[in-house]
Parts: structure tokens; sequence; C-alpha cells
């Protein structure tokens, strides 16, 4: 839908987006609730100087990060289906992540051994583990990954058994309701230094296995049949594509809750710049996701100043609405032609 | 000058170790409390009201959005909600003691942040006595002022019982707490108050205290008296079958204000005003009372 316009170099498009990037974590340590004074005391004042370095610093690089996760696995994900549709949260683990979310606060405050397990293994951990169990699920459910359709099929049921799941357990546990609300917004408040440097090592790995493995994306585009044909080891490099996607998106929601639209919007709008073969496609895609959530995050904090709102809902308007405008204009100028 | 220096700060010393108190909150962690709070944020509604009630309403610098009373606190900034506490702002005050409920979020980011985290979360009339005996110590208030409290609040609860003609007394009563919807069975913090009041309750202890019910049962159980909040009242009466229960033809329903229903749902130090809403509901609409209005 969005080959039209390819005028611009992959390089240069990489440059801009880092460039964006750190201007963004710069604006980033000036903004919040308690504004520009804590930047501008920040070496006399104790206390501002932990707003801006251990509140505002990590949570910026978090949302950065965190963006960056998303974008990758919708690359990855675009690239692996062969759909346009497709996004990160795909192959189930999203209704996963917010079903271990929902078992942890419910068990909260119930058993006090369980509590105290859940305690040092928090909401994120349970998040994180209920993400990738979920891709595990689907896995077994498709008996592997050789049919797209079976895969996608399968992705679709676990989420929405797993998503039934989590809400039944809300019902059961009103309780758990408002926290289950809270995760499902997504938040980059809650980011600090570990999460951080956590989401940065496993975008890390993901940037470069991906990066390594982005040519049987670009194979697969021709077609399933052509890729086997022309010798590209398909199965053992689509289960590995599917672990860094699991990876990453878990990783992300896991310290985020589920920010919508980032993990889709990310890899359209670099496919509307430029056009490249994967290992571009996945590299900016990854930067774009960082400068789309590191920009709704400043928004999320500035809009209500001193209040903010959960950046996922911000994501979700802005997102949604670009991709709209984007349909829209794809097909204006398809009807001017 | 440095003897004195010496002596008055052994003098500090020891009185600060004796303040210094260890405590164990409703995450089954240990908060060490090294001398008593003087700036207190406070991010659930009953928490903050506990910590008034103690007469210590002054130390408090900062609430959360839906805190609102006593009126004193009007004034304080806001910090976030439960769900959204704002981390910026609460570390921006300077705080040496956050109360929280168990189930908000962002208790790990504060005491990372360094913060002295207390969270806490009364649910039934035994805890908001167990709830204020902690803060009462947290705060180094003496544990017989914060019993004081609590025997002036559960003495006006069984006044407010005895107040009630006997005609008022065993109603059957279905209390909703939202529209989903969810009611308020026996072994809520409301069915207590309830139960205290002499009246009955159509849920059952054993569905757990704020249960999600179907609109059916409530129409087979035939409650004599419904209780709700005035916002989702009328999405009650357009429910298939409703119109047609006797305690609506009759008119026995108390809508409560949203004020009201604050009173009414918070587990905290004013449960005694919450029962006299209640007790004035069940005598007002008692059978006597409304054969002469129809």
């Amino acid at each position: 839908m969005t080959h039209q316009s390819a005028g611009w170099s992959p390089v240069g498009v990489a440059f801009t987006l880092l460039v964006a990037s750190v201007l963004g974590i710069a604006l980033g340590s000036a903004v919040g609730s308690t504004g520009v004074e804590s930047w501008l005391n920040a070496w006399q004042d104790a206390v501002a100087w932990q707003i801006v370095w251990d509140i505002r610093l990590p949570r910026t690089l978090g949302a950065c990060a965190a963006g960056a996760l998303l974008g990758l696995a919708g690359a990855l994900a675009q690239g692996l289906f062969r759909n346009p549709l497709a996004d990160p949260y795909l192959l189930g683990s999203a209704s996963g992540a917010s079903l271990g979310g929902a078992v942890a606060l419910a068990l909260f405050g119930g058993n006090p051994f369980a509590t105290e397990f859940l305690v040092r293994l928090g909401l994120t951990g349970a998040a994180f583990v209920g993400a990738v169990l979920a891709v595990l699920l689907t896995l077994v459910l498709a008996r592997g990954v050789q049919h797209t359709l079976r895969l996608l099929l399968a992705g679709v049921i676990v989420g929405v058994v797993l998503g039934a799941l989590a809400s039944l357990i809300t019902l059961m546990r009103p309780d758990v309701l408002q926290g289950m609300q809270g995760f499902l917004l997504g938040s980059t408040s809650f980011i600090g230094w570990n999460a951080c440097v956590l989401m940065l090592g496993v975008l890390l790995v993901c940037v470069v296995l991906a990066f390594a493995l982005s040519h049987v994306l670009d194979a697969l585009t021709l077609g399933e049949a052509t890729a086997l044909s022309l010798g590209v080891p398909l199965a053992p490099v689509r289960v590995a594509l599917v672990c860094v996607l699991a990876l990453a998106t878990g990783t992300a929601v896991a310290q985020t809750g589920l920010v919508a639209f980032v993990g889709l919007a990310a890899p359209h709008l670099v496919r509307s710049l430029v056009k490249a073969k994967h290992n571009w496609v996945v590299l900016l895609s990854a930067l774009m996701g960082g400068v789309l959530l590191l920009a709704a995050d400043l928004l999320a904090r500035m809009l209500l100043s001193p209040q903010e709102m959960p950046v996922g809902v911000l994501t979700a308007v802005l997102g949604g609405g670009y991709l709209l405008w984007l349909m829209y204009r794809s097909q204006t100028t398809r009807a001017a032609r | 000058m440095l003897k004195h220096i010496i002596a008055l700060s052994a003098l500090w010393l020891i009185t600060n170790l004796a303040q210094a108190v260890v405590l164990r909150d409703d995450r089954q962690v240990e908060v060490n409390i090294a001398k008593p709070p003087q700036r207190i944020v406070s991010l659930l509604p009953s928490l903050t009201e506990t910590v008034c009630a103690l007469g210590q309403c002054q130390k408090l610098v900062g609430v959360d959005r839906y805190s609102n009373w006593p009126d004193s606190i009007d004034k304080l900034p806001r910090m976030g909600g439960g769900i959204d506490p704002n981390i910026e702002s609460v570390v921006a005050l300077k705080p040496d003691l956050v109360l929280m409920a168990t189930s908000a979020r962002g208790a790990e980011r504060f005491q990372a942040l360094g913060l002295n985290v207390m969270a806490l979360e009364p649910r039934s009339h035994a805890d908001v006595q167990r709830v204020m005996r902690i803060v009462a110590l947290a705060l180094d208030v003496p544990v017989q002022e914060s019993d004081r409290v609590w025997h002036h609040i559960d003495a006006a609860v069984s006044a407010a019982a005895q107040s009630m003609p006997p005609q008022a007394k065993g109603q059957r009563v279905y209390f909703e707490v939202s529209r989903a919807p969810y009611g308020a069975s026996e072994s809520s913090f409301i069915g207590e108050t309830l139960q205290r009041l002499g009246a009955r309750n159509v849920l059952p202890a054993s569905l757990g205290p704020f249960p999600k019910i179907n609109p059916e049962f409530v129409v087979r159980a035939q409650p004599d008296i419904i209780m709700v909040g005035d916002s989702n009242f009328a999405d009650m009466t357009t429910r298939p079958g409703w119109q047609n229960m006797l305690a609506m033809r009759a008119q026995r329903v108390c809508t409560f204000k949203p004020a009201e229903s604050d009173v009414l749902v918070r587990a905290g130090p004013r449960m005694a005003e919450a029962a006299r809403l209640m007790a004035k509901c069940l005598t007002d609409k008692a059978p006597d009372n409304t054969r002469k209005q129809p």
C-alpha cells in the first residue's frame, strides 16, 4: 500500500531517526510533572538530580528501547507472515502477558507463600513468562512454523482464549480489575535503570539476530515455494525469527504493558519512506518504533502536566490516526493516477 | 561545649533508637521506620482518612486523586491514582513514608528510588482496626489513642444499629457496588456493616466479597430493599424483569449520591457514617413507613 514513494536513502533516514532519538531523550530529561526546574537544579539539589537521573532518564530511554523492540517485532511479523496487518502481538504474546499479570495480581495478598514468591518475580516477570508461554503454546498448536496460515490461526486462537481466561480472573477477583486496567493501558512510568538495561540488552541481541536472518525475509517476499527453491533453510530460520519476535515482544510488554500500534505503524512508516531490503527495514523499524514511543511518552507527560496520561492511550489515538491518513492518502493518489 | 554536643547527640540517638519500629505490612514486607515520619504521601483514600482520623492530617504532603475527605486535604497536591501513581511528583515531595494499597502499582519503583513504602489494604471491619493500629505505630501515635478512635467508631456503628425500629430489622438487602453488576456479599466490608444493622444479605458469603452476579439471581432472590449509587440506578430500571420486582415497584430503593457512595465503599474510619446512611435507608424504607407514602 505504500510503494508510491521511495526516494530517501536508508542511511539518511537512519541518521535522522538517531538524531531524533537523541534529541527526544535530551528533551525527555527536561519534561515532567515537576517541570524544567528539576533539570536546572539537578546539580545543586539531590532530589532534583534523582528526578532527572533516576526517573526521567531511565523512563525516556526505556520508552525508546520498548518502542524499538516493538518496531523490530512488527517488522519481523510483517515480513514473516507477508501480511501488512501483522503486529507483534499476533502470536498471542499480549494475551499471554495479560494472563500472567492477572494471575500474579490475583495471587497477591492471597496465599502468603505465593505472595512472597510473586513479589520477587513481580508483575513484570509474570507478564514476561506469560508472553513466552503463550507463543510456545501457539507453536505447539500450529505444530511448528511450517504453515504460515496455521501459525496465524493458532496465534489468533491462543490470543482469544488466554484473553478470555484473563477476563475471567478479573471477573472473579474484581479487586484485580484496577491493576489490570493499568496494565492494559500501557505505561512507561515504572521503568527504572534495571528494566532499561534489560530492554537495551535484549534489543541488541534481537537486532543482531534479525539483521543476520533478514535475507530470508527478502526471499519470502517472493513466496514460500520460490524461497524454498532458492535453497533458503526456511524452517530453522523461521523458528529462530519467531523466537526473536517472542523475546522482543515479551520483554517490551512485560515492562510497559500493552502499548498499541507502535509495532504496526513503525514498519509501515519505514516502508513509506524508503524502499530497501529487509535488513534495512528491520533496523529502521526498530529506530522508528523507538522514536514513535519516545515522542508519545513526551506528549503523554506534557499534555496534562503536572498530571500524565497512560502512553498506550496516546499511541493508539496517534498511531491509528496516522495509519488512517496513510491509507486515505494512498487511495487518493492511486485514484489520481 | 563538646561534652554538651556529645551528651545531646547521645540523647538524640537514644530517643531515636527507642522510636525505631519495624512493622510488617500487607505484602508481608518488613518496613523499617527509623523515626516518626513527618512527610507522608497517601495513595489510597481509606489510608488518607485513617491518617486524618488519628489526628495526623497535618503530616500529609500529597494524596491520590480519589482522596476527598476530610476537607483539609483539598489543597494538597495530587499524585495520580493507585494504578497510575505519578512517580516523579511523589519523589519531588521528599516524603519519608508512602502509604499505598497492595493492589496499587509502583511500590517496587518507589523502593528502588529510596522511599519508605508501606502497603496496606483494609478489606473488613477487623482490618480497619488492624490497619489503624499499624498506621498509629508507624506515625508514633500511642496505640491507646488508635484503640480509642476505633472504639469510638465501633460504638457509633452499634448506636446506628440500636437507633433502628424493630420493623426495620431483618430485611433482605441487595447492595450493588457497580453496574457490571457486582454486588456486596455477606463477607464484604459493606456486608459486615449490614449484618451489624440486623439486615440480611441476598448474596451469601460463599460467593466471595464482591461477586459478579447474574441479574436474574437478584430477581429470584426478591430483596426487600435495594441499595445502589445513583449513577447506577437509571440502568437498573431497564434490566429485563426488574421493574416487576417487589422492591422496585414499592420504591424500596435507596440511591446514594457519589459522596455517600465513597463513604459506603471505603473500608476506613468513616464506617460509622456508612452505618448511619444504611440504617437511615433501612428505617425509611421499612414496611411500616413505606405504606404511608405510596
